[in-house]
């Protein structure tokens, strides 16, 4: 290599460290990231083994207590909200846009330091003891009931919701404001349209979480009655607080992953996404529709019965786009050319268990089942297809699509294929299960459970721990690859975006010519003439 | 039978025996809530299983280097958008009123029917009768014969779930949750507390005995209490001194409370509610929130100073004095 790039133009940590650069801050949170996922999913690894039996046989109550709460604070809030925005969106957003980097890149390494610094406090609070509230903090439990440190990882989230709002500020004003010349709003590749819809999601509905944070610090330190009833409270007015903003984080979730999926769809099959302005705008509407649906949470807790009425037909439209993107997905195949590379299993994946995940959201909107299902192993079912079967997946989809650009290497397809069907066979016998236990009626949160539960609690820790095994497989191969790897072309899979137009890894300026725009999007030459070295 | 729907085999019925790894509900909403579910799960496999055959015929047809006619890809338009939109809509628009005029059956009030108290409390269900038997972590109730829970949580959020009626229900602090149960068939079903509320969360389970009508007027017998509830909350009333001033001979002001019960009551508010058993207790907690028409707002509060367990025996009482002339 004679040419520098964004990797080898500096060698110190200082450089790393002090860095303004869109691409090495994308590292660093990538680095950061992955630590947390392994720390969320060895939480959940000691609960699925803990649950192999209906005795508590390998942890304590408390224990299993902390453990889940540190699985979903972790997991939500330091995985999954800034997975593919921070690390896919940081590095790949300026290139697809043609600019040399985000709009504010000094707020954008800020960003990174208040993630860190949220994810430390958080950190301290599960060394130092742990928390046992559940990830939703309900009230009045966290404000006067559990004696755990529910202060300390209140303010990590906290602290961690601002480095969101940057990030989504970051990204709209960069979208407005970067493009190159001629991407015109109807010429931007869909990843960008849902990571901008993702983004004002992040801005709008994040104060609305340090509020309640606030509240919360505020009744437990100082006895002021906002939501315990015997001080004057309403214990429904946290959820309602709380699920205004966290409803709509389960779409700054999943938004990405649609984004990601549809650049892997049309790149494997050499075709443009089918109906480009549906799927465009079917990502604002969600975002749109997404505030309107929180009371969906609380059907059951004496909300009244017009609220609930209005909240499940809203849970019921906001399906709609969401349903609308699953059949253009499948449309782009129609007629395509169609390769399966690692990243298009894990798309195909995401096809599947996205709609398994969104199927079973309706059965949870509708009202009367929900009465049976809410608070049971199907809403935890639910939400994992969503969160990992659709969110993870898409993530690790979208990682191997750009391991090439990011690293300038190419990985085992072998061993990335491998590792797809693994974790694919490994998440469906990890929670299909959970979906029959829940409709039988196995409350969540759970400890110890009846011996009828068994059976299909043994199953979903068997498959827990193929799970396990599979997503630790990319560590290796990806790591490897890092060092012995083969030298990744420009553009390893004929790709038309800008991203692709320059250097793997790119050159710390991203482009050498100002990149200019001349035509729509996934204009896809029809075969993969130039044979991927990625093989 | 109140409640002619048959729950376990007869024609009608049997395809809930063929959802697999499902068992029947034994509450008349439990059939409604089955064939929803039944309903649900045919709508999502037909869905799934076009997706998934499309998916796999394109896998397979158009994969790169098959030899298939791939012209006119690019002509497409927005017609078939707009149906599937459509569709989709409507079939959720049917799906959400089938779900929920079936939610309004399940929380629907009967009249006349019987009523036991739950308090609940870290980690615990308490069940009174209003006879003045009381049980933990059961509740026995007869067969075929509705009965209202009234329920209240001493600490946290808890949630009365019974998997076998297709119910649920939090149990907020500080308001009475009411919730109607009626089971079809005897025998001994799952009770669960389905909100996280700390460190024996799962333990908090029991059991909802359902007898017949007979047996459990025996059984209420049997538990001989030494007093009915209504009598104890007379004690409570007062031991607590309530007579002083809402006694007829009282010098102060204050309202009557023989046959206030279940009537309406004028507020100084110009609205109008009726004294239920939420009215009762919001009434002895936060006195001032809701003043009687034509009284001072005198009267001090009681919160902190009863228990739920307490709380309830003098709505109890207060009931009961609906009833003497």
């Amino acid at each position: 290599m004679t040419e520098l790039n964004y990797l080898t133009a500096n060698y110190t940590l200082r450089s790393w460290f002090f860095t303004t650069d869109h691409k090495r801050i994308a590292i660093l949170y990538f680095a950061s990231l992955t630590l947390f996922f392994f720390i969320g999913g060895a939480g959940a690894t000691a609960m699925r083994i803990e649950l192999a039996t209906p005795q508590a046989d390998l942890v304590s109550d408390d224990i299993y207590n902390r453990l889940f709460t540190m699985h979903g604070i972790i997991m939500v809030w330091f995985f999954l909200i800034p997975s593919i925005p921070n690390t896919l969106g940081n590095f790949i957003a300026p290139l697809m846009i043609g600019a040399r980097d985000l709009a504010f890149p000094r707020l954008n390494l800020l960003s990174w330091y208040i993630f860190m610094l949220g994810g430390s406090v958080t950190l301290f609070a599960i060394l130092a003891g742990g928390i046992d509230t559940g990830w939703t903090f309900y009230t009045p439990f966290s404000t006067l009931y559990s004696n755990s440190y529910v202060m300390v990882a209140a303010a990590g989230v906290f602290i961690a919701g601002f480095s969101s709002i940057l990030t989504g500020l970051n990204f709209i004003v960069t979208i407005h404001r970067l493009r190159a010349p001629g991407l015109t709003w109807y010429r931007l590749p869909l990843f960008l349209w849902s990571l901008y819809a993702t983004s004002v999601i992040l801005v709008l509905a994040t104060p609305v979480l340090a509020i309640t944070l606030v509240l919360i610090a505020v009744e437990r330190c100082f006895g002021v009655g906002f939501f315990d009833p015997r001080i004057g409270g309403d214990p429904l007015l946290f959820q309602h607080l709380f699920w205004f903003y966290s409803h709509p984080a389960v779409y700054i979730m999943i938004l990405p992953g649609m984004g990601v999926i549809n650049e892997l769809i049309s790149c494997f099959s050499r075709k443009q996404v089918f109906g480009y302005k549906f799927v465009a705008w079917a990502s604002l509407a969600i975002a749109a529709l997404g505030f309107l649906v929180w009371g969906h949470h609380m059907f059951v807790t004496g909300q009244s019965l017009v609220a609930s009425l209005v909240f499940s037909f809203m849970s019921f439209v906001v399906a709609v786009p969401s349903a609308i993107k699953v059949f253009n997905w499948t449309a782009t195949l129609h007629k395509g050319s169609l390769r399966f590379d690692a990243p298009m299993l894990y798309a195909l994946a995401f096809i599947g268990l996205f709609t398994i995940g969104g199927l079973t959201g309706l059965f949870l909107a509708c009202l009367a089942f929900d009465v049976h299902a809410t608070d049971t192993y199907f809403v935890v079912a639910h939400f994992h297809y969503i969160m990992v079967g659709g969110m993870v997946t898409a993530y690790f989809g979208g990682l191997h699509y750009w391991w090439p650009k990011i690293t300038g290497r190419l990985y085992s397809e072998y061993w990335a294929r491998t590792a797809a069907v693994l974790i694919f066979f490994g998440f469906n016998l990890t929670f299909f299960p959970q979906f029959i236990l829940g409709a039988e009626g196995m409350p969540r949160r759970y400890h110890v459970y009846p011996p009828e539960f068994q059976l299909w609690n043994v199953l979903s820790s068997g498959g827990a721990t193929i799970l396990a095994a599979a997503y630790l497989l990319p560590l290796f191969y990806l790591g490897y690859s890092v060092f012995f790897g083969a030298r990744a072309s420009a553009n390893p899979w004929d790709a038309p975006g800008l991203e692709w137009q320059t250097s793997s890894p790119p050159p710390e300026h991203n482009f050498d010519i100002q990149p200019v725009v001349t035509r729509a999007p996934y204009q896809y030459s029809r075969n993969f003439e130039a044979e991927p070295q990625n093989a | 039978m109140r409640f002619p729907r048959q729950v376990t085999g007869g024609g009608l019925s049997m395809w809930r025996q063929w959802i697999p790894f499902w068992h029947p509900g034994v509450s008349p909403e439990g059939g409604d809530v089955d064939l929803l579910f039944a309903g649900l799960l045919l709508a999502s496999a037909l869905v799934l299983g076009l997706l998934f055959f499309l998916l796999a015929l394109f896998c397979v047809r158009y994969r790169a280097g098959n030899e298939v006619d791939r012209e006119n890809h690019e002509a497409k338009s927005w017609h078939w958008e707009v149906s599937w939109t459509t569709a989709s809509l409507l079939c959720f628009l049917a799906l959400f009123v089938w779900g929920a005029s079936v939610y309004l059956e399940l929380y629907r009030r009967l009249p006349d029917e019987l009523t036991a108290f739950v308090v609940a409390k870290q980690w615990m269900w308490k069940v009174q009768h209003p006879g003045g038997q009381s049980e933990i972590n059961a509740l026995h109730m007869p067969v075929d014969r509705p009965i209202r829970l009234v329920m209240a949580s001493q600490d946290v959020i808890h949630s009365f779930f019974i998997p076998a009626l297709r119910l649920k229900h939090d149990v907020v602090p500080g308001r009475y949750q009411d919730l109607e149960l009626t089971a079809q068939k005897t025998g001994h079903y799952a009770l669960f507390c389905a909100e996280y509320c700390g460190t024996a969360h799962s333990g908090m389970i029991g059991e909802v005995v359902v007898m017949e009508q007979a047996d459990f007027a025996n059984w209420l017998t049997q538990q001989a209490p030494t007093s009915s509830l209504a009598d104890e909350g007379g004690a409570l009333f007062r031991q607590l001194g309530c007579g002083g001033c809402h006694s007829a001979g009282s010098k102060i002001h204050a309202p009557q409370l023989e046959g206030i019960y279940g009537s309406p009551v004028p507020l100084s508010d110009g609205t109008t509610v009726i004294a239920d058993d939420k009215y009762i207790r919001d009434s002895i907690l936060l006195p001032r929130s809701q003043i009687a028409a034509g009284y001072e707002p005198l009267m001090p509060s009681f919160e902190g100073k009863v228990t739920e367990d307490q709380l309830l025996r003098l709505v109890l009482y207060i009931k009961s004095l609906g009833r003497q002339p």
